[in-house]
């Protein structure tokens, strides 16, 4: 009685998480079959599949993809965020590594600078930012590189001094009495010690630099537009909506992020998970 | 070490702090000030005391009209991605079969960034309102809830991992003993899973608040603060004040300037929360 009882109880939850699944990838299927829609019917029936008098095959896609360049776009999105997150990474383990060993007032006075700026919203520095970096000229895709060291750093060097602290003082010790210097040691004994939390830091910042709206925006404008500038610049400057070419073109930038995701889950899950703490 | 390395700091550190000093550190004294004067093209700063934070409440609707707005957002979001996330990591700690599966797609929503996300749903809530000849921007009940419907999409996935951690680390032997001495299933989870769960509960709660009190891509692409500015969200307002108001500039940036505070005093509260509840256990 017991046990027939509790499996109808686990066959009844598991279909009410199903429904519920469902319900979490509709949103997304709904984009996915209404891009193959002409545009004119789409907003008839969104819940229907295409049928032979909807289905237009590939031409949103076309159509939006030359409306706006896409191609131009995910190639600068892709660029900005390789480079920015090996720049971070690379750049704050080194003075995450500084920061715990050289111990003194100046490194502790930074470490909470570094801090306290995460919990800083960027409204608050979204104008004079952008001003200076006009002045500095980090307005193009290079620059604003220095702009995500700048901005990342504080999550990124808080991230990596915790994990610096666990590293037994010892080993490094050995390496230096072996006649490694400073950057050797870092290099050789270090840096593949912090790995795991280099590929957190690594997630974590591609996820929000590959998503990141308004920073570009101000910097680059519309000369250079990278995916999400292009998806808003789409819809904002067209009075009448040109529904089949935006659903499209969230396809393909839906695309790339679930197949990473898809492709390394754990790491995703586990490093969006650790970066919690930030507020 | 400490003295070799310290040789080393051209290397090590100044790439970063330039960096830092370049994009956040001027640029934020820079901002503390400027609150205190009244500037076009930050050149032409003029000194004017508190003026720019008496206009922002006295003599500007949108921001007092703004910060109750993202108030209520917040509040109805935070309880609804909360119990949602917490019960679905309840069903999901069982021993069902293919939870994995299911974690994946709850959690894949979170990754989607804000302005994609904000006109996935944007063309479906549209497409749909098409029908009774309205679209979301009809009224600002429409904004606001599928602004609530849209967190929940992103969040739950994210706040049920949390959660479940939570729950895997109450020691089974707890559950046992509880069961032993009699109590019913939902004693258990009321003395001795929620108790447990707390401190994950406490960095949910904080997590889904900020990140609904600093909403911007998904209310920038779903609204855009239509119809008026009655769905106009804090930053969006802070946005606004700075881009499309000519002469604004100051009281857009007192205005960031109390955003600020507000999402440090949370920021601080849920240290010390955080910190208390380590003493104690």
């Amino acid at each position: 009685m017991n046990a027939t009882k509790k499996r109808t109880n686990s066959l009844v939850i598991t279909i009410v998480l199903f429904i519920l699944a469902l319900a979490f990838l509709a949103p997304i299927f709904l984009i996915f079959i209404n891009s193959f829609k002409g545009k004119l019917f789409i907003s008839e029936d969104v819940f229907s599949f295409p049928n032979s008098k909807t289905f237009v095959g590939l031409e949103n896609y076309i159509r939006g993809i030359d409306t706006v360049n896409f191609w131009n776009s995910f190639g600068l999105s892709l660029f900005i965020t390789v480079f920015s997150v090996a720049v971070i990474v690379l750049c704050t383990a080194m003075t995450a590594w500084y920061i715990v060993r050289v111990k003194n007032k100046f490194t502790n006075f930074l470490y909470y600078m570094f801090v306290f700026s995460m919990i800083v919203p960027f409204q608050m520095v979204m104008f004079t930012l952008t001003w200076f970096a006009n002045r500095l000229h980090l307005d193009n895709p290079v620059g604003i590189i220095i702009v995500y060291l700048g901005f990342g750093a504080g999550l990124s060097v808080f991230m990596f001094t915790g994990f610096v602290k666990a590293i037994p003082l010892e080993i490094e010790e050995a390496a230096i009495i072996d006649g490694c210097g400073p950057i050797r040691t870092f290099f050789l004994i270090v840096l593949p010690m912090l790995k795991p939390t280099a590929v957190t830091v690594a997630i974590l910042n591609a996820m929000w630099i590959w998503n990141d709206y308004l920073l570009p925006y101000l910097l680059l404008g519309t000369n250079y537009k990278t995916i999400p500038i292009s998806i808003q610049y789409l819809q904002g400057s067209y009075g009448n909506t040109d529904y089949g070419s935006l659903m499209a073109l969230l396809v393909l930038s839906i695309v790339p992020v679930i197949i990473f995701y898809l492709a390394c889950q754990k790491h995703v899950i586990k490093s969006i998970t650790a970066g919690s703490v930030k507020g | 070490m400490n003295k070799s390395l310290k040789k080393y700091f051209p290397i090590f550190a100044l790439p970063t702090i330039v960096a830092f000093v370049i994009s956040f550190v001027i640029p934020f004294i820079m901002g503390l000030y400027l609150s205190f004067t009244k500037f076009n093209t930050v050149t032409d700063a003029e000194w004017i005391g508190l003026k720019n934070y008496i206009t922002a409440f006295a003599n500007d609707t949108t921001f007092l009209q703004s910060l109750w707005f993202t108030v209520k957002f917040t509040v109805v979001s935070v309880i609804t991605i909360n119990v949602i996330a917490f019960i679905l990591a309840l069903l999901l700690t069982g021993t069902l079969k293919g939870t994995n599966l299911f974690r994946t797609v709850f959690f894949m929503p979170n990754l989607i960034g804000g302005i994609v996300l904000g006109y996935i749903w944007l063309s479906i809530i549209n497409s749909f309102l098409y029908n009774f000849d309205l679209t979301i921007t009809y009224d600002a009940k429409y904004g606001f809830w599928g602004l609530v419907i849209m967190m929940n999409w992103q969040l739950i996935g994210y706040m049920m991992i949390i959660y479940i951690a939570g729950i895997q680390n109450v020691p089974v032997e707890l559950i046992e003993a509880a069961k032993i001495d009699g109590a019913s299933r939902f004693q258990i989870l009321r003395k001795v899973t929620l108790p447990l769960v707390m401190p994950s509960a406490t960095i949910c709660l904080f997590l889904t608040l900020t990140n609904s009190f600093k909403l911007f891509d998904q209310n920038l692409a779903l609204t855009n603060g239509a119809p008026g500015e009655s769905t106009t969200m804090v930053a969006l307002d802070i946005y606004k004040t700075f881009y499309s108001r000519m002469g604004w500039e100051g009281v857009g940036q007192a205005k960031a300037v109390i955003f600020f505070l507000i999402v440090g005093i949370i920021a601080i509260t849920q240290v010390v929360l955080t910190r208390r509840k380590e003493v104690e256990s």
